[in-house]
């Protein structure tokens, strides 16, 4: 992945944290390391094998989609298992689920595309034992771009469900 | 003027709302296409009494309005012969020379009170003949209102068409200070100036809709880290929640009775439209279907909705009756129709079409169903109708900004709209009922 990107990716989920009150009462328990990852670089070139695979998931919080869809992929869903296996764990943590859209097409539609991926996976955490009133979803639609760029990677990168707890 | 705000939530979300007299960035103008070809107009600078020029040059207001419209050639002052500033200097024969078809002239004058009189005549050259005259006296800030009304009455008289330079827009602008997005929910004068900004949120804004009348704009706010609809009368500042169900509360759009406001919520689950009855807020279920509902557009006549659905797997647009009954779809050309505006004599909706991943402003003319292209931009969004019909308003991305764009509906002329620094987005043209706030 292009440096200039990351750098630039860094520091905008360094913004969106501070920027987002929704995740201040809920500082992040790991370091989120999913800048680039999943769905948005699928040619990282990085083989190399993590030696805590569950923590690694655990590390990323965001789940990504593809064009005007909310299905989750299977690398994606190792992600939502992960979390949901952590909250199962932790009964006294609540999450939101932050439905977000690229900026192509309409901002109405959107929002409602943003919501239904954020449905999506509040559905798997749901089944994987996280009771209904730990979750929330809330979308954004595409007012909430991480990617300022109007590029493919850019695109790709704001297609999200951000995992907040 | 003092502005009622509920007890928010979220301390970081609002800052103010209302008509603050803050300083604002404004619209600039450029037009990108389509000058020349119009009716050839002489406006003559106005004469005046005063020691110092009055605070506006009218004539140079109404003659960069008349500029924009595309309808008109402005001919160039230093060609004049003369520069007569009341009816017994016109020489018609003056006017033929420059091959101007029609002459204005005028004069602003210091009045009582601080005030100024505005008078203007509009000749027909070839008749030899005046077709309007008026008198207006007015205080200072309203010589811009007043070039305005005197412009839209010459569009109106050569035209046989109204005029939308005393309408607004209504607009949301994003602007970045340290790490920090601010939104603005503005209104501007239809050239861009007098900007008002009508709230300002660090939390996105979007679908401002006016209220037929134009004292009300309906919008989303995200302050309370959801989308929540609000309703706010532009004239006094006051503003209540008018919808926060769990979900989504958003896309209003008034019917043209200003009774009912048709949006979209998913309270229930999944994205559907609703009607609200403003007198008390009752609720009417339209759509129900598992897919993605939203987007309602009301026709003229009040006895149809359009709307974006999905149920047919990817957004196209779809139209029902007011009560949501007779669903039928209307768009079958392009992978992706949404977010359709109906123009003022209902026969044409303006929405955005995509194919291969570029997103343009377009119109579909409902009698013969053709879908046609109205630019060649990627990432056009929200179009909409000028009061008029004549132009269409929408937003757009230009030299990696944010813009507001506008065509006519003949594609003839386009111009840009947009801020020295920072994104426009979410334009909204007013109705041709226009309240002026008090100042």
């Amino acid at each position: 992945m292009d440096k200039k990107i990351l750098f630039s990716l860094l520091g905008l989920a360094a913004l969106a944290l501070t920027a987002c009150g929704g995740s201040e009462a809920t500082k992040p328990a790991v370091e989120d390391k999913s800048v680039g990852a999943a769905g948005a670089d699928t040619d990282a070139g990085v083989s190399g094998k993590s030696l805590d695979a569950k923590a690694d998931l655990l590390a990323k919080r965001r789940v990504y989609f593809a064009f005007d869809s909310s299905a989750v992929d299977a690398e994606n869903r190792a992600i939502v298992e992960a979390h949901a296996a952590y909250l199962a764990a932790n009964k006294n943590i609540k999450v939101v689920l932050e439905g977000h859209t690229d900026e192509r097409g309409t901002r109405e539609y959107n929002l409602a595309l943003g919501e239904r991926r954020a449905q999506a996976v509040e559905r798997m955490v749901k089944a994987l034992g996280v009771s209904a009133d730990r979750v929330k979803n809330v979308s954004y639609g595409e007012e909430k771009a991480l990617a300022m760029d109007h590029t493919e990677t850019a695109w790709a990168l704001n297609r999200r469900v951000e995992i907040i707890y | 003027m003092k502005t009622v705000l509920q007890p928010m939530k979220c301390i970081l979300a609002v800052l103010f709302a209302g008509y603050a007299a803050l300083a604002s960035a404004i619209l600039t103008i450029e037009i990108t296409q389509g000058v020349d070809g119009g009716l050839p107009i002489s406006i003559v600078p106005f004469g005046g009494a005063g020691k110092e020029p009055p605070p506006q040059d009218v004539a140079a207001v109404i003659e960069a309005d008349l500029a924009r419209s595309g309808r008109f050639t402005p001919l160039d002052k230093k060609d004049f012969v003369s520069r007569p500033t009341d009816d017994k200097q016109v020489v018609f024969k003056d006017w033929r020379i420059v091959k101007a078809e029609a002459l204005v002239i005028g004069s602003v004058k210091p009045a009582a009170g601080g005030r100024y009189q505005v008078e203007f005549r509009l000749y027909d050259v070839y008749k030899e003949k005046q077709l309007a005259g008026y008198s207006y006296v007015v205080a200072a800030d309203r010589l811009r209102a007043v070039a305005h009304q005197i412009s839209d009455i010459i569009y109106e008289k050569l035209t046989g068409e109204p005029g939308v330079f005393s309408t607004r827009i209504a607009y949301v602008t994003r602007e970045q200070t340290g790490k920090r997005f601010n939104y603005k929910l503005q209104i501007a004068d239809s050239d861009g100036y007098q900007p008002v900004t009508v709230l300002s949120s660090v939390e996105p804004l979007m679908s401002p809709a006016w209220s037929p009348d134009g004292t009300r704009l309906a919008y989303v706010s995200f302050e309370q880290r959801r989308p929540v609809l609000y309703m706010q009368n532009v004239v006094t500042g006051t503003r209540r929640r008018i919808a926060e169900f769990n979900g989504i509360n958003s896309a209003p759009a008034w019917s043209p009775d200003g009774t009912q406001l048709a949006l979209t919520l998913s309270r229930d689950g999944n994205p559907e439209i609703y009607l609200m009855r403003l007198s008390d807020n009752a609720l009417t279920r339209l759509t129900s279907h598992p897919a993605i509902d939203t987007e309602p557009s009301w026709s003229p006549d009040g006895k149809e909705i359009a709307f974006t659905s999905d149920r047919g797997g990817k957004p196209q647009i779809y139209r029902m009756r007011a009560d949501g009954s007779n669903v039928e779809r209307l768009t079958f050309e392009g992978e992706y129709n949404a977010r359709a505006s109906y123009s003022a004599d209902g026969k044409m909706l303006t929405l955005v079409s995509g194919a291969q991943g570029r997103y343009h402003a377009a119109l579909l003319h409902l009698q013969s169903s053709t879908l046609q292209m109205l630019t060649d931009t990627p990432l056009d969004e929200s179009p909409s109708f000028a009061p008029n019909g004549r132009m269409i308003l929408y937003a757009t991305e230009h030299g990696g900004r944010g813009v507001l764009a506008s065509v006519s509906a003949d594609g003839r002329v386009r111009q840009l709209l947009k801020l020295q620094e920072g994104d426009v987005r979410e334009p909204a043209w007013s109705p041709f009922n226009r309240t002026t706030p008090t100042n």
